[in-house]
């Protein structure tokens, strides 16, 4: 039985009003949607994920995706960036493979994904951004590191540009973080948890930056975890807890019922499911997309 | 004892000791002598000797330390980016992993009739092997539960276990001679030919190139991984790329090293380089510069003195040169730290010295303390004024007077300077502001937050306080307690 079948049999359980077999927004194609997920599973090794997730997602719009703790919420965008091995299911950037549009999405890790304490300064980081742009073996030049200094401009973090990264505080990491991905000037922003653990002066930069972003007809899709600012930040929001919960305008899918229905225990069922299928040992482990 | 002393005596006029070294090493000799060794043990060079070595003479000396500073370079330009990439254990696992593939192929060749020791060919072999206990490790981590740190300790040591089982196998064989091969595992630098050095030399070379050419792509796979596979790096071949310039540098350490201290050379000096630097491209170039030092004087020293192994040497001129980074870095250095360290508690001691004058010249109205204003405040009033020692008040008092913040007339009387009142008004303020801030903002009990704010005052900069100046527009309303004055007071004083 593929993963797709087994999906097919455990969301009549519980899910079947949720999923519609194609993913709708407004109308939204496959080949014009900035993200568009069709059928995806992420079920690997010892960590159950995502399940049957179905799901398009508007141009120009800030969307927050939000979910209780081990929602897969990071993985989503993980699997969307090839990141982890998928058990099942297609995803596309404007209408391709993220291999092929890797230039058209800037990604925005955790902070805590990478080590502070590294030798390099705010500059440094935010460089990397460039360096697909600056080609193989050849060093960094002044244009390219000049077009960094506006990245962190833009974050307002220009006045740190030579400190090095464990000296800044969090928010200030999160900003250069923020910085790498804007140099790579994409059209997709891709950020996980970008909020978390900031100080005021960060989440208002962020925010201020969001806005900009979208003013330049740029999509966010941003992994979120405190729900009393959705409605203000964001404009469209998925809500996600393994499954997409519902997904739409803010004013429409950001309330109470829907909320209740992804925060609460009602999912357990499905989770015992997930992990018990998770245990698969056909499943991959490893290599990618071995199911499809 | 006595029978110890005439020993002495007698080995002192037989002249055995070479004569600079008398003082320091007559213990030695004298136990040495007792084992019948007295030839061999911890003699220290003659003069002629030392320029022989120091001028690199001798050919063969020559070669040593050339090839093992050399060395030194490569394995500390590598071990930079492993020791970023967090790969330190691994490069552990991934040496001694190389000592059955040495047995093996010196089994194998011997019993095909060849020459046992061809250098080439078991250096093929070591790194086949280091490869395959690199995959072992992945292999466990990726398919069994079992974490990192135990998948490393097995492969290490299955694998060490296999080598010194088949080195056994190869000392009974009864064509060619196995008595080399133990010197893969502690090194012996005296074997080095010069065909070696040229080796280490064309290696030392090579991984510079790549660490100059790719730097930027090593600095982006060691930071972040990730990232750097969602831009589309071929970060798994980067990777194995760096993987094997490691191995590469190990294997060619291990004839020199030995493969239990070759990975000294590849992590110590990149680890002393950090506490000098915090930029990358330093960092690399330092720990280059560390791992070809300790190359150079391990080497020499292990020249002159005939009975010291150089692969210990050259780790323990590594080390020393860790220790000396460590203690005195700049970058982070354990000295450095505690200057500042000092140098904060004496600005904290002098601060709340500076706020506690100024409390009390609050208290002016009272007779007793205009007085005390007058004339100045007595070193035992100030002592009684806060809880601190006697020493630690006489210091502080004295780092006030040298940095002009108060006066004293000499007779142990003590008055606060125009610049130092100025000084104490800001820090009282500052102090006052975070009170108020706790009670207000952080819904702090008024009689809980004058230790919070004792602590915190010292710490505020201007940008957080022009931030607490903007959130407590209105200082009369909040009700401080009574100890420290409400802030009307302070401003009304200067």
């Amino acid at each position: 039985m593929s993963p797709t079948e087994r999906s097919a049999a455990a969301k009549s359980n519980d899910t079947s009003e949720q999923h519609s077999t194609m993913p709708d927004a407004g109308g939204l194609s496959e080949d014009s949607a900035p993200l568009w997920i069709h059928d995806l599973t992420v079920a690997y090794h010892r960590k159950p994920v995502l399940w049957d997730i179905n799901l398009a997602v508007p141009e120009g719009k800030l969307i927050a995706v939000v979910g209780p703790n081990g929602a897969g919420k990071t993985t989503l965008i993980k699997a969307a960036l090839d990141l982890v091995p998928r058990a099942s299911g297609k995803v596309m950037i404007y209408g391709k493979s993220y291999e092929n549009q890797r230039h058209l999405v800037g990604y925005v890790p955790q902070r805590e994904s990478v080590d502070w304490d590294f030798p390099v300064n705010a500059l440094d980081v935010v460089a990397m951004g460039l360096y697909r742009k600056i080609g193989w073996i050849v060093p960094v030049s002044r244009r390219y590191k000049d077009k960094a200094m506006e990245s962190l401009e833009k974050v307002g973090m220009a006045p740190y540009a030579e400190r090095q990264i464990s000296q800044l505080s969090g928010g200030q990491q999160q900003r250069v973080f923020l910085a790498r991905a804007l140099a790579q000037d994409a059209r997709v922003y891709m950020m996980d948890e970008p909020f978390a653990g900031v100080d005021v002066a960060t989440e208002r930069a962020i925010v201020a930056l969001l806005k900009e972003l979208k003013d330049a007809g740029k999509t966010c899709l941003v992994v979120h975890h405190d729900l009393q600012t959705v409605p203000n930040y964001f404009d469209y929001v998925v809500l996600l807890n393994m499954r997409v919960v519902a997904h739409g305008a803010t004013e429409e899918v950001f309330n109470e019922d829907n909320l209740k229905k992804t925060y609460g225990g009602k999912l357990t069922l499905l989770s015992d499911a997930v992990y018990a299928f998770s245990k698969d040992p056909r499943l991959p482990s490893g290599t990618k997309g071995s199911h499809q | 004892m006595k029978s110890m002393k005439r020993l002495m005596k007698s080995l002192i006029a037989q002249r055995h000791i070479a004569l600079p070294a008398c003082l320091m090493s007559t213990l030695i000799p004298a136990t040495a002598k007792a084992a019948g060794l007295a030839e061999h043990v911890f003699e220290l060079p003659s003069g002629v000797e030392l320029i022989r070595v120091l001028t690199l003479q001798d050919y063969n000396t020559r070669v040593v330390i050339i090839g093992t500073t050399l060395l030194g370079l490569a394995a500390g330009l590598v071990g930079t980016f492993l020791l970023l990439r967090k790969r330190a254990l691994l490069s552990d696992t991934l040496s001694h992993a190389t000592l059955p593939g040495i047995a093996l192929t010196f089994i194998l060749i011997t019993y095909l009739g060849g020459e046992g020791k061809n250098l080439i060919a078991l250096i093929i072999g070591a790194a086949v092997f280091s490869v395959l206990g690199t995959v072992s490790v992945i292999v466990i981590q990726r398919y069994s539960r079992l974490k990192d740190d135990a998948a490393l300790g097995i492969v290490l040591s299955v694998y060490f276990g296999f080598g010194i089982a088949l080195l056994g196998i190869a000392s009974r064989m009864e064509t060619g001679t196995a008595a080399g091969l133990s010197s893969f595992i502690y090194g012996k630098t005296a074997s080095m030919l010069f065909f070696d050095a040229v080796l280490i030399g064309a290696t030392a070379l090579g991984s510079a190139i790549v660490c100059v050419l790719l730097f930027k792509e090593f600095t982006l796979i060691c930071f972040d991984y990730h990232y750097a596979a969602t831009q589309g790096w071929p970060v798994m071949r980067l990777d194995f790329l760096m993987m094997t310039l490691v191995v590469i540098v190990t294997v060619i350490g291990l004839q020199a090293v030995g493969l239990i201290l070759v990975v000294a050379l590849l992590i110590i000096p990149p680890s002393a380089a950090r506490f000098w630097t915090r930029r990358l491209k330093n960092m690399v170039i330092l720990s280059g510069l560390f791992g070809g030092l300790s190359g150079l004087l391990g080497s020499t020293l292990s020249a002159l003195m005939a009975n010291l192994p150089a692969g210990a040497v050259i780790v323990i001129m590594a080390s020393m040169v860790f220790i000396f980074s460590l203690a005195f870095g700049s970058a982070g250095g354990l000295f450095q730290q505690m200057i500042e360290r000092r140098r904060l508690t004496n600005k904290v001691a002098r601060e709340n010295l500076l706020r506690k004058m100024y409390e009390l010249y609050e208290l002016r109205d009272s007779a007793q303390t205009a007085s005390q204003i007058e004339e100045g405040f007595r070193f035992e009033d100030l002592l009684a004024a806060r809880a601190w020692s006697s020493a630690r008040l006489r210091r502080t008092l004295k780092s006030a007077l040298s940095a002009g913040m108060i006066q004293g007339d000499g007779n142990q009387r003590f008055t606060l300077t125009d610049k130092g009142l100025h000084e104490a008004y800001q820090i009282v303020r500052k102090h006052r502001l975070w009170e108020a801030y706790l009670i207000t903002h952080a819904d702090i009990a008024p009689s809980q937050v004058d230790w919070g704010a004792d602590a915190v005052e010292h710490v505020l900069d201007r940008e957080m306080i022009q931030k607490l100046e903007k959130m407590l527009p209105d200082l009369k309303d909040v009700k401080i307690p009574p100890s420290p004055h409400e802030l009307q007071a302070a401003q009304s004083v200067t």
